[in-house]
């Protein structure tokens, strides 16, 4: 309602009434979304001893770093006791190629898709897009076969490829998307002009779909990043990525339970995507509504 | 009994000024279009009467009720708007009898609303149907059912027509001057077609940059622009714009350049009289070209000038064909009957009619 | 511009680009699917076989009294965050739909739990409600004496910490989603209705909401697809437990497939949830193609 926002409305206590009310319910909800995030931050800061002594809601009596140190380098995921830092390098090194190259598929084939209508191009679509709904269990056991088979069991080229691989159905529905948008009267220009498929591509297409690019790439991302079932499925120890590792450090039942450590490791873990979240909201916001018709 | 009065109103959203002092006063049952470019402020103008947009200064009146913070609701106005705006998910019925049950009037008083209007704008036999099932004339006029059948004092329009075809327009256009006709109600009507404006309006408000240019009859409005803007603004094809300098030769004249030549305009007494002793003054002669004609093919008048210059490009509409040609490096077109046009290259003379030139100050746009 | 043959491998370029990436899509998806299937119809346990065996296996499955409460409670799981999800999520974009100034802010602050992992929501989740530590502590010591909030070691009621932490993480996307739908709802209809006389409550329950069934249809979607889906928040939160309190279809396939190796019961509960996915989304998809 932003341009309508200026309709005259009565003005009287009763409008104030509600307005104060309208604000005391947002800000409630500010406060329900907010509170385990300051939990997790100010639990992350305290003294095992001070966790125990004092609350959940009550902020730390003097910032103390130790946990964050022990969860990034220290801490026992399993038996190693690395901390997350070697998992969190195994995240990035995953995460890098896979976005890159099922972004640039994507890409790719929904433009093959939308600008060159060949027969059947719908259908493979149709088929094609499939692949981003089902649940990923019904893959798992002949994936982890062929991963064997392959060689690339338990390593991080094996989860680039599989996350690749079940990435193209959502890339190449966020490209067909944008494309459908994009005038075709554009591509016949530019085959009169003498381009060809690929000139075409890189020089006309692809600098126009920055825009489907940079969700595409914040989308890819956020869901690579925070995957968590084939990192549990398809790796193992010391490949893990840093989702999987957490919840090894969270569930290390031997010694004390370090409370202060599991939130600076889930602080750790979260931290890439929350960064993009802050950075780019409104492109994360716009990733999420075009990914609206996929879930 | 509801005139309108606008008294200093001025809107501003943020540092940008779109309506800067306007006074305005509207007369029981005028039909009153504000016409101007887009972004000129009219629907600005619209939507602050309305109510749908907040005052940043000055008062409004409707029916001599100040309803500066009264909400659209209680206003008694109606309003049609370009998109039609009609509620996709009701059926024609339900968008028109809306308007009636926020306001808890009975059943049956509705019923028979909507049965005198539906009759009306023919459109008793949609009333069931959902407006993505209507075609572009069938919702227009649902959205005029929707206005009329509340029968308020007070109805707005804002650009109704400009989403249907030239044909379906005209047609419309003729309807909503009889629906005016017959229910004597205070109309203010929102448009960018100064052809509407010249066929609906009992007074025309010509708009430009947040401000009102003139406030007159059509025909006011038409024969007595107040400046260059609203002189080339009203009229299609527009007025021709001869720029030239005052001269003295026996009575005054304009003297425009011609290429290497010069062309002298002579004015009449009428119009000289009031530029007298300002020789050498920078002007804009305006002719219409309804005033530029085939020499010798009208009854003759007072004050006529001809001249002689080949055609560059000729036009037919039907009833009239247009003759492009050219003083000094400028176009100027002249309206002739179509069995006086000339191919291009031909030599044609023309007869002015200066006795309806206009004359401005190339300086400050105003009429001399 | 070269040869016939040239032409002809111009002309057919898009279908030889498009071709591998099918390809991968038949075998990786539809290959798989299939391979699944078939394992789900044999004795395979910790090594696939390829013997056909019938129903076996669903018979086991659905005489598995862990799967019976894995299925219970993805209907409780997926009833309560649909519905919490919708509601909150409504509720919020209307609000948020009225011209409030810190608008940007408060939608940042609604929408981050979305950029989180599940397993950081399951792991803080985790925390706060520690019955020890967490929520109940805070209350106790808030003067609430005998304050009590086990849910989370609490067999009957542990599926419901999940249902709050899905909900915590979720809403704020059906929010955004909601608000997105409000914004596109043409502006002149907005003043037509004021015009109306129509108050704030009836344009949103008469006029706006009416016209948002399409997203709510696809937010129904995505929520019911995330919650079938749901296992890293249940690994991260629960663990399953206490004992297999908490069990959803998605960790009980994982838990068969990997720890104990059953491979083919694993399958068989892999294709029931393939059945179910696709009972709710191929009717969807099919009518949102359609309407392109």
């Amino acid at each position: 309602m932003k341009q309508a926002s200026g309709i005259v409305r009565p003005k009287g206590w009763w409008q104030t009434l509600q307005r104060l009310f309208l604000f005391a319910v947002l800000g409630l909800f500010c406060i329900y979304y907010l509170v385990p995030l300051f939990v997790m931050v100010s639990t992350s800061l305290k003294s095992l001893a001070e966790i125990r002594e004092g609350t959940l809601l009550a902020p730390p009596r003097a910032i103390n770093g130790e946990a964050w140190a022990k969860a990034w380098s220290t801490a026992c995921v399993g038996v190693r006791c690395n901390g997350l830092a070697p998992y969190f390098m195994n995240s990035v090194l995953m995460v890098v190629p896979a976005v890159l190259i099922s972004t640039f598929l994507g890409a790719l084939n929904g433009y093959a898709l939308t600008k060159w209508r060949f027969r059947g191009a719908d259908m493979i679509f149709a088929l094609m897009l499939f692949g981003a709904f089902i649940p990923f269990q019904v893959i798992l056991l002949p994936m982890a076969r062929t991963l064997g088979e392959l060689g690339l069991a338990g390593t991080i080229p094996g989860l680039v490829f599989v996350h690749t691989v079940y990435g193209l159905a959502f890339t190449t529905l966020f490209f067909r998307n944008f494309f459908i948008g994009v005038s075709d009267g554009i591509v016949q220009a530019a085959q009169i002009d003498g381009a060809g498929f690929f000139g075409i591509f890189f020089r006309i297409v692809l600098p126009m779909s920055i825009p489907a690019i940079v969700v595409t790439v914040i989308w890819q991302f956020t869901q690579i990043w925070n995957d968590f079932l084939f990192g549990i499925a398809f790796t193992v120890g010391e490949s893990n990525p840093v989702t999987v590792a957490l919840n090894n450090v969270v569930n290390t039942s031997t010694g004390v339970k370090e409370y202060n450590v599991d939130m600076a490791a889930a602080i750790i873990a979260a931290l890439p995507t929350l960064a993009v979240y802050v950075l780019a909201g409104a492109w994360f916001v716009r990733g999420l509504s075009a990914g609206a018709v996929k879930g | 009994m509801a005139g309108i009065s606008l008294k200093g109103v001025r809107k501003n959203f943020g540092a940008t000024e779109v309506i800067k002092g306007i006074d305005l006063d509207i007369e029981q049952g005028e039909f009153v279009v504000l016409v101007g470019p887009s972004g000129c402020g009219k629907s600005t103008l619209l939507n602050l009467i309305a109510g749908l947009e907040t005052l940043s200064a000055g008062d409004i009146l409707i029916g001599g009720r100040t309803v500066n913070d009264v909400p659209p609701r209680d206003r008694d106005i109606a309003m049609v708007f370009q998109s039609y705006a009609l509620y996709p998910t009701k059926t024609v019925r339900d968008n028109i009898t809306f308007g009636m049950e926020t306001r808890g009037v009975p059943k049956a008083a509705q019923a028979a609303a909507l049965k005198e209007f539906a009759g009306l704008l023919q459109i008793d036999h949609l009333l069931d149907r959902k407006p993505g099932q209507l075609s572009g004339g069938q919702r227009q006029r649902v959205a005029m059912g929707r206005a009329l059948v509340r029968k308020p004092e007070v109805f707005l329009f804002d650009e109704p027509l400009s989403n249907l075809d030239a044909k379906l327009r005209i047609e419309m256009r003729t309807e909503i001057k009889k629906l005016h006709q017959r229910l004597g109600k205070t109309v203010v009507y929102v448009t960018h077609d100064q052809i509407e404006a010249m066929t609906l309006a009992s007074r025309i408000a010509v708009m430009d940059e947040g401000h009102i240019r003139q406030l007159a009859d059509p025909e006011t409005v038409y024969e007595d622009p107040v400046d260059l803007f609203v002189a080339g603004f009203m009229g299609s094809p527009p007025m021709n714009m001869l720029a030239g300098r005052l001269v003295r030769d026996g009575g005054m004249a304009v003297l425009c350049d011609d290429g290497p030549s010069q062309i002298r305009f002579p004015l009449p007494d009428r119009i000289a009289g009031r530029v007298a002793g300002s020789e050498g003054r920078d002007v804009v002669l305006g002719l219409r070209p309804e005033t530029i004609f085939a020499a010798g093919t009208q009854l003759p008048g007072p004050d006529r000038f001809l001249f002689e210059r080949p055609v560059v490009v000729d036009e037919p509409t039907g009833p009239d064909t247009m003759i492009v040609f050219e003083i000094g490096g400028q176009d100027l077109i002249a309206r002739v009957r179509p069995k006086d046009a000339r191919p291009p290259g031909a030599p044609f003379r023309f007869e002015v009619e200066m006795d309806r030139a206009k004359l401005f100050d190339a300086r400050t746009g105003l009429r001399l | 511009m070269g040869s016939k043959l040239g032409r002809a491998l111009e002309r057919r370029l898009p279908l030889i680009v498009v071709s591998p990436l099918f390809a991968a899509s038949l075998v990786f998806v539809y290959g798989f699917i299939l391979w699944t299937v078939w394992i789900s119809f044999t004795k395979s346990r910790v090594l696939p076989t390829y013997d056909f065996a019938g129903l076996l296996q669903y018979e086991r499955l659905w005489s598995t009294p862990r799967w019976h409460v894995a299925l219970s409670n993805l209907v409780i799981f997926w009833a309560l965050f649909v519905v919490l999800c919708l509601v909150i999520g409504t509720l919020l974009a209307i609000l948020l739909d009225q011209r409030i100034r810190i608008e940007g802010v408060i939608r940042t602050i609604y929408l981050y739990p979305m950029a989180l992992s599940f397993v950081v929501t399951g792991t803080v989740w985790k925390w706060m409600l520690n019955p020890g530590l967490g929520l109940e502590h805070v209350m106790q010591q808030a003067g609430f004496e005998g304050f009590r909030f086990d849910w989370l070691v609490n067999p009957d009621f542990a599926i419901y910490t999940v249902v709050v932490a899905g909900v915590w993480q979720s809403s704020g996307y059906a929010m955004a989603l909601f608000l997105a739908g409000l914004r596109s709802v043409d502006d002149e209809l907005l003043k037509a209705a004021a015009i109306d006389g129509a108050g704030p409550l009836r344009i949103y329950l008469r006029i706006v909401l009416p016209m948002l069934r399409p997203v709510l249809m696809s937010v129904v979607i995505i929520l019911s697809h995330l919650a079938i889906k749901s296992f890293d928040l249940v690994v991260a939160l629960t663990g399953g437990g206490p004992g297999y309190a908490t069990d959803m279809p998605a960790t009980f396939m994982y838990a068969f497939a990997f720890q104990r190796s059953e491979l083919g019961l694993a399958a068989a509960s892999a294709v029931m949830m393939l059945m179910t996915v696709i009972a709710i989304i191929v009717p969807y998809l099919y009518s949102e193609l359609r309407r392109r």
